[in-house]
């Protein structure tokens, strides 16, 4: 008997338990899953709850009905792993050996990482993050009471979960402000250390022009270095005040990561970007936001990164080379306010661009453009979420990324 | 892939002039890339280039901000003193490394 053990049950930890029980026979393997939370968050779900969309109950679930059949749940937290005895040292002192490794436990956010932000007595009074479900519902309050003045979208540092989000949000914030009749009474800023609206040219370019039309000011290339004075200062010394900041705190992996020796100077696990196999070992794999590989920190890269890693895992048990590649491939919905969104697909070589992405049934949605279909694709994406994906059910989403429907614009930015 | 001449030696470089080979660079070399961004290089500079240099050999990547500071042990305040404005770009850039990706 040889037993597989997964640190995480959340996106990508619970579809690898349930797509690898059905593939995996029962006499042969034993699962474990070692996850400390009652109950799962659907993440995505976090961006809409300040605005008052989503019920709380729409987007919790209890962890142990998504878990398969056959698969040990082990409701713990995680002390470190000893990777020379091959074992797990849970926090009460239990041990549990593994023959395989799949460290899924993400990225969290760290608000005691930036001075002034935790500490400065403003912590969810002027300032607020919406990447937890805490957050999300303290910055709905905040959002009914404020009445005008300067909201600052931020971001700490790349990479974050979601990278669009913050972008998403502010998108969101534009309209509700609008609805209320505040808007003329609000300057909205978005706050970002990198060069532009988003990473990669074009869709930059066309997500940073949303923003002009919108009247929301860009400030790029801003590195923060402390919260002080209901301001953010960066390390270049330029200072954003706000009457309420909306921040994305530094994104890092979990501390046992560290403390097992196993992540870089965020906690993350250094892997093969195609196979999730951790740098220096042969029976552990990172996959979900835990890796270290190039692409968006997102639940579509988890999916896809699983299908990969499942066929793969299966071949390894059987004695059989591992063949298949991932290739960074990520899309995701972007909502833009006004019932509408657009939609991206990317991967490590190939940057999102405009087009149509089809999906047969249901597309074609369109690539880097605005409309309703997306809107309304990302709104069914909740119920396919807790449906299809986490139980490991197909979805009619290739894992691979395709060319089909995109164009290259002539010229770049 | 462009070729352009710098300090009197054919260079390969990439289309925002980032080198694309690693062995090209030297540290006179190095001083020349530094003054075309109006950048005088001191020993601070140096240390900077250098744990770059070396963590490139090492990861195959080029190192962020928090990598430098964390690992190499530099401040991130002084890597924007020392190379004010886009820090991460122009390291790369003196050091003849690629050009880091932002994470998408």
């Amino acid at each position: 008997m040889r037993r597989l053990v997964v640190l995480g049950a959340g996106t990508a930890g619970t579809m690898v338990v349930d797509k690898l029980r059905r593939r995996l026979a029962r006499a042969d393997w034993l699962i474990t899953v070692v996850e400390p939370r009652d109950q799962h968050y659907y993440q995505p779900g976090f961006l809409f709850l300040p605005f008052g969309e989503y019920t709380p109950d729409q987007l919790t679930r209890p962890v142990a009905p998504l878990i398969s059949p056959g698969v040990e749940l082990v409701h713990a937290e995680v002390d470190r792993v000893v990777t020379t005895d091959d074992q797990v040292v849970l926090a009460d002192g239990r041990r549990v050996d593994y023959d395989y490794l799949v460290i899924a436990t993400g990225v969290c956010p760290r608000p005691e990482q930036t001075p002034g932000l935790l500490d400065g007595g403003h912590w969810r009074r002027t300032i607020f993050d919406f990447y937890t479900y805490e957050g999300a519902l303290a910055l709905a309050e905040a959002l009914d009471r404020f009445d005008g003045g300067r909201l600052v979208v931020h971001i700490t540092e790349m990479p974050i979960k979601c990278p669009v989000a913050p972008l998403e949000f502010a998108f969101l914030a534009d309209e509700f402000l609008r609805g209320r009749g505040i808007r003329d009474r609000t300057e909205l800023v978005y706050a970002t250390p990198l060069p532009g609206a988003f990473t990669k040219p074009v869709a930059a370019a066309r997500l940073g022009s949303m923003l002009d039309e919108r009247k929301i000011a860009i400030e790029p290339d801003f590195l923060v270095e402390r919260i002080e004075d209901r301001s953010l200062v960066s390390y270049d010394e330029r200072r954003i005040p706000f009457d309420l900041l909306v921040t994305v705190p530094l994104n890092m992996g979990a501390d046992f990561v560290a403390r097992s020796g196993l992540g870089d100077e965020l906690n993350l696990v250094p892997v093969d970007r195609h196979t999730f196999l951790a740098k220096g070992h042969d029976n552990i794999f990172a996959i979900g936001d835990a890796n270290d590989i190039p692409t968006s920190k997102a639940g579509s890269v988890a999916h896809f990164s699983v299908d990969v890693f499942a066929r793969n895992f299966t071949d390894l048990a059987a004695g059989k080379p591992m063949t298949g590649r991932f290739d960074g491939h990520a899309n995701c919905f972007v909502e833009s306010g006004r019932g509408r969104g657009l939609l991206i697909d990317f991967n490590y070589d190939t940057e999102p661009l405009p087009g149509t992405y089809p999906v047969p049934g249901v597309g074609p949605f369109r690539l880097l453009g605005e409309s309703p279909v997306n809107h309304w694709g990302k709104r069914a994406f909740r119920w396919m979420y807790w449906n299809l994906l986490l139980p490991g059910r197909p979805l009619p989403l290739p894992a691979h990324m395709s060319m089909a429907g995109k164009h290259q614009p002539s010229t770049k930015e | 892939m462009p070729v352009t001449t710098i300090a009197g030696r054919d260079i390969h470089v990439d289309d925002e002039g980032f080198l694309t080979a690693y062995e090209e660079w030297d540290p006179e070399l190095a001083r020349s890339l530094a003054g075309r961004i109006g950048i005088e290089l001191t020993d601070a500079h140096w240390k900077a280039l250098t744990f770059l240099r070396e963590d490139y050999a090492a990861q195959g990547e080029t190192a962020t901000l928090r990598r430098v500071s964390v690992v190499g042990g530099i401040p991130t305040k002084e890597l924007f003193t020392l190379f004010p404005k886009k820090p991460a770009k122009k390291m790369a850039y003196v050091a003849g490394l690629p050009k880091p990706h932002g994470c998408v």
